[in-house]
């Protein structure tokens, strides 16, 4: 069991977040309410998105302090402290690709996958685009798509037939695309790339404990990031890190780790 | 290696094909996501919580959270007694084939109408904005359910069995502003001689939409409902002013005779008042 430590970690994070979200609205609690849109800690704190908030900039309304207040206080944290935490440690869809992924390495459906290339980068186009539908529209437009919040909100308030788009993620990334949804075409994931690149939490190789064994690159989902593994010793510093240390888990030669990046040095 | 050389391109024309590729595929994925995003704007016909914002502005500054819809189920009036549980919140959090922009509240008083909370719990969490506080404050900064502006109440006499003659004051009784959003009109019955027609009326500057008599209505399909007051009310224009009324008189104050625009071209004559020709006023 040593080997899923941090995921056994993140799952408990995910899970009792959104059993906070989900008792919000079922038992009255206050400890955190609303959706991963926007929420409020004990009623008082606020948190927002910063991506919808930008997308709410962009259909052309203006930002409320609250939204305001809470959109940097989300950057913040993952900015300095947790890099693109979110996505491995927050987001519910995570388990859904998570689990996609798993079931294509019991299938062996990359040994027969006739091969799908897709940059990493669409998301940061994609990005670009929800800004500018969002101007045209007037309205925010990758809120109205995103299977996160339709995830988050389906716990919460119950599904509908928002439930067909998560399970055409689920097939997307079992047998079009390894990692497709967050590893290549999630706008958040990339604003959360963007946000998180400085920050300090980041796990670290050490070379010379490396075998070259590669199974931290067998479950890493964004596999470029590990693009030193067994050459140098260096803080993974590329921003689409997760920090979902799967890699640490994974290591049996206790040459990845989590650290706090030293800007001093 | 096969000695098959891939034709060479210059760099110059790499780096154009790759941009044109780049910002067709873009232009590919805009038009379709904007052509999504205008489909999945709500019906018109949907009724918003109380304070909301104009529907296109509402659109813009919902962020989708859910609070108003936390803060209405678990208001403490909605606790039912008995078993110690919310009953089914008014307001809902729309899903995909709801008709309404995913993710955004509203209701269906035929399901769960508003009860008109005195404290509106819904109206201050809202951290957009998007439900104004200030459209359900008064003069004196306290909240006042009476300002809320969800929809209108509309009668349709056809179905009405109060139209028909027979008695029934269901929506008049659950009205929460009785006597006030909805008025009985008393009418002679003529076509028994001896009984009396009593039908709902609405009163549109009272009536807040609520949906507690679409709720009530007796009928299989009620013959009173809620719609937007945007769908449902008539705007008379400028030309026509209640010359007996000082408020709505006001209304015109501003009015400038030459933005006034007519279809035919208005007569440059004056006036000829052959009715009182002769006629001795004074």
């Amino acid at each position: 069991m040593s080997n899923m430590k941090y995921l056994i970690l993140r799952r408990m994070t995910q899970i009792t977040l959104l059993f906070l979200y989900f008792s919000a609205n079922a038992y009255g609690w206050h400890i955190l309410s609303g959706t991963l849109s926007s929420s409020s800690i004990f009623g008082t704190i606020p948190l927002s998105d910063p991506f919808a908030a930008l997308q709410m900039l962009a259909s052309g309304m203006l930002l409320s302090f609250d939204v305001l207040l809470g959109a940097m206080i989300i950057a913040l944290f993952y900015g300095i402290i947790g890099g693109r935490a979110f996505c491995a440690w927050v987001c519910p869809v995570n388990m859904i690709t998570d689990a996609a992924n798993w079931l294509r390495r019991k299938l062996y459906i990359d040994k027969i996958e006739k091969k799908v290339w897709m940059s990493r980068n669409i998301r940061y186009y994609m990005i670009v685009l929800a800004l500018i539908v969002s101007f045209v529209s007037g309205l925010a437009a990758f809120e109205i798509i995103s299977p996160i919040t339709i995830l988050n909100r389906g716990v919460i308030f119950g599904f509908g037939a928002g439930g067909g788009l998560l399970l055409a993620i689920f097939l997307f990334d079992l047998f079009v695309l390894k990692n497709g949804w967050c590893g290549h075409i999630c706008p958040l994931g990339g604003v959360h790339s963007i946000v998180g690149k400085y920050s300090l939490v980041r796990v670290t190789h050490n070379s010379e404990n490396c075998t070259l064994c590669m199974h931290c690159k067998e479950v890493c989902p964004e596999t470029q990031v590990l693009n030193m593994i067994g050459k140098s010793s260096e803080d993974i510093s590329m921003k689409e890190c997760t920090n979902c240390g799967r890699c640490v888990d994974v290591c049996e030669d206790d040459a990845l780790r989590f650290h706090i990046r030293n800007y001093l040095k | 290696m096969s000695n098959i050389k891939k034709p060479q391109i210059s760099e110059r024309r790499k780096f154009l094909t790759n941009m044109t590729h780049n910002v067709g595929l873009g232009l590919m994925g805009g038009l379709v996501w904007a052509g999504y995003a205008d489909k999945a704007k709500s019906s018109p016909l949907t009724l918003r919580p109380p304070a909301a914002l104009d529907e296109e502005d509402f659109l813009r500054a919902c962020i989708k959270c859910g609070l108003c819809a936390e803060a209405c189920v678990n208001r403490s009036s909605n606790i039912d007694k008995e078993t110690g549980k919310p009953r089914p919140s008014t307001l809902k959090m729309a899903k995909a084939k709801d008709d309404v922009t995913i993710g955004t509240p509203f209701f269906k008083p035929q399901d769960v109408p508003c009860y008109m909370c005195d404290d509106i719990p819904c109206v201050p969490v809202c951290p957009t904005g998007a439900l104004n506080l200030a459209s359900v404050t008064n003069a004196k900064g306290d909240l006042d359910f009476k300002m809320m502006e969800m929809g209108i109440a509309v009668v349709e006499p056809n179905a009405c069995i109060a139209f028909w003659g027979i008695q029934c004051d269901a929506c008049y009784r659950v009205c929460p502003l009785m006597n006030e959003a909805i008025t009985l009109e008393y009418g002679r019955n003529e076509r028994t001689g001896k009984h009396a027609f009593l039908k709902p009326a609405i009163n549109m500057d009272v009536c807040t939409g609520c949906g507690l008599c679409e709720q009530a209505c007796v009928t299989e399909k009620p013959a009173i409902f809620i719609q937007p007051r945007e769908v449902a009310l008539g705007y008379p224009g400028d030309h026509y002013v209640k010359g007996w009324d000082k408020k709505d008189q006001e209304r015109v104050v501003n009015r400038d005779a030459k933005d006034v625009t007519t279809t035919t071209k208005r007569s440059e004559q004056d006036v000829s008042d052959y009715l009182n020709e002769g006629v001795d006023f004074e």
